[in-house]
């Protein structure tokens, strides 16, 4: 299905960004066609600054000509737009909830444990690994209920989707700070899901190179490691 | 019958203050129960032991945690005033804005309010920035919502009300009339709305409630 002139859809993203992942996992999962413009952060686009004056940043989707910014508030837009296709959220308002609440503790709390990973070593590395384990054991605890025994395309999920974009860096993060992540032991349901999650078509297509991540991740890792100590 | 609602919160705090706006203005019967932070109940910990915070809704005996997640569940459980408009661009906006209040503005406004010297100085740039932002999105309207109390409104309470009042308590003028007068004059909206002018906390005792701590009460999220 061909969008044209006033449907047209746009998304200003950059390809390593988990946040503009998930929105672009989103468009694929519902079957979206959209424009990809890649965003360089360093050098932002006129665009992408009239578009999101607020915060200056990807993701920002246009569609029909009217910008929407903040991943997930993208997500739930393209859900109750689109009503073709998997749905994101489920229909009953408490399982919405619960849904929102995990999606929300994932954003907030697991990217930020994985990247302080990379940005720190000796015991402040320990201490973020520490952290990050225990925020896995959390989100197995919790969301265990919220995947469903065969997970598909077609049940991926508001959760399943921002998982999906928070832990395709987890193979890098553990290659460049030299730790091991997803433990069979330690967390068998993660390890489980993320390896079921990364079977699916839709989210393999959109999973950044890893050398490439790699290379980001390590440029990240010099950088922080290097800079001055406040 | 319908199912009892139940409400873990603090009359202090703004956040399970906005869940009781949110019940209000739908007309939804519920009982609150005051929790000592100092002292957290062990019902509170069974219901949300991911955070162990307030507020907590309860409601066929499940429990709904974090405020915004609340007050979409509340707008989509029961009928009456909508929340959240119906137009999905609409509602796009009033979560990105609400994302705004509730991450970026709140947390700026509560450091240049408890901050003290050169932090205090960087904050204050700070929350001005962002206030500034508000004020024009705003555009003279009566409410972020339009005509009509809304989702956002609801959420950028702290503004509303408690920050009147702490500024009070700690000696600080942020929001003034001459800097932001669309964002005076909602709040003069605000608090003049039937739902919130009959049920807000009573101010002096807000006052003495903050006047009363040196340090902030143990941050913005409690």
């Amino acid at each position: 299905m061909e969008l044209e002139g006033e449907n047209k859809v746009k998304l200003h993203g950059m390809w390593a960004s988990p946040f503009s992942l998930r929105v672009e996992l989103a468009l694929k999962v519902k079957g979206i066609p959209y424009e990809y413009i890649e965003e360089n952060l360093k050098n932002k686009s006129p665009l992408l600054l009239k578009y999101n004056p607020v915060h200056k940043k990807v993701p920002v989707l246009i569609h029909s000509g009217r910008p929407i910014a903040e991943s997930l508030v993208i997500l739930e837009y393209i859900d109750d737009t689109w009503k073709n296709g998997p749905k994101l959220l489920p229909e009953d308002p408490y399982r919405r909830a619960q849904v929102r609440f995990w999606t929300s503790f994932l954003h907030q709390q697991l990217s930020e444990s994985m990247i302080t990973v990379v940005k720190t070593d000796g015991e402040a590395q320990e201490s973020a690994i520490k952290d990050a384990f225990e925020k896995l054991k959390v989100v197995e605890e919790g969301m265990a209920e919220l995947f469903p025994a065969t997970v598909g395309s077609e049940n991926l999920g508001l959760h399943g989707i921002v998982m999906c974009s928070i832990l395709y860096v987890f193979e890098a993060v553990e290659d460049v700070a030299g730790v091991k992540l997803m433990d069979p032991e330690k967390n068998p349901l993660i390890f489980s899901w993320v390896k079921a999650l990364f079977e699916i078509s839709e989210v393999r297509e959109i999973k950044p190179d890893h050398d490439k991540m790699v290379g980001l991740l390590q440029f990240i890792r010099n950088n922080a490691l290097q800079a001055p100590k406040a | 019958m319908a199912e009892p609602v139940k409400l873990f919160g603090v009359w202090a705090s703004p956040f399970s203050w906005r869940v009781e706006t949110a019940l209000k203005l739908k007309g939804v019967k519920y009982e609150f129960i005051e929790e000592d932070l100092t002292n957290k109940s062990d019902l509170l910990v069974k219901y949300n032991p991911v955070h162990k915070k307030i507020p907590v809704l309860l409601h066929k005996g499940k429990p709904i945690c974090e405020s915004l997640v609340i007050l979409e569940y509340i707008d989509e459980t029961w009928k009456g005033i909508s929340i959240l408009p119906e137009d999905p661009y609409e509602r796009a906006i009033a979560r990105f804005w609400a994302k705004f209040i509730d991450e970026k503005c709140n947390h700026a406004l509560w450091t240049a309010c408890w901050s003290k010297d050169n932090e205090q100085e960087k904050a204050i740039e700070e929350a001005c920035e962002f206030l500034k932002t508000l004020e024009t999105q705003l555009k003279g309207n009566k409410f972020f919502g339009g005509e009509t109390i809304g989702f956002v409104d609801i959420v950028a309470n702290f503004i509303g009300f408690w920050l009147g009042i702490i500024q009070e308590a700690v000696g600080l003028e942020l929001l003034t009339v001459e800097k932001f007068p669309n964002l005076c004059k909602w709040i003069d909206n605000y608090v003049n709305c039937p739902v919130i002018k009959a049920n807000l906390p009573p101010r002096d005792e807000l006052l003495a409630y903050f006047k009363a701590r040196q340090q902030p009460p143990t941050g913005p999220k409690y």
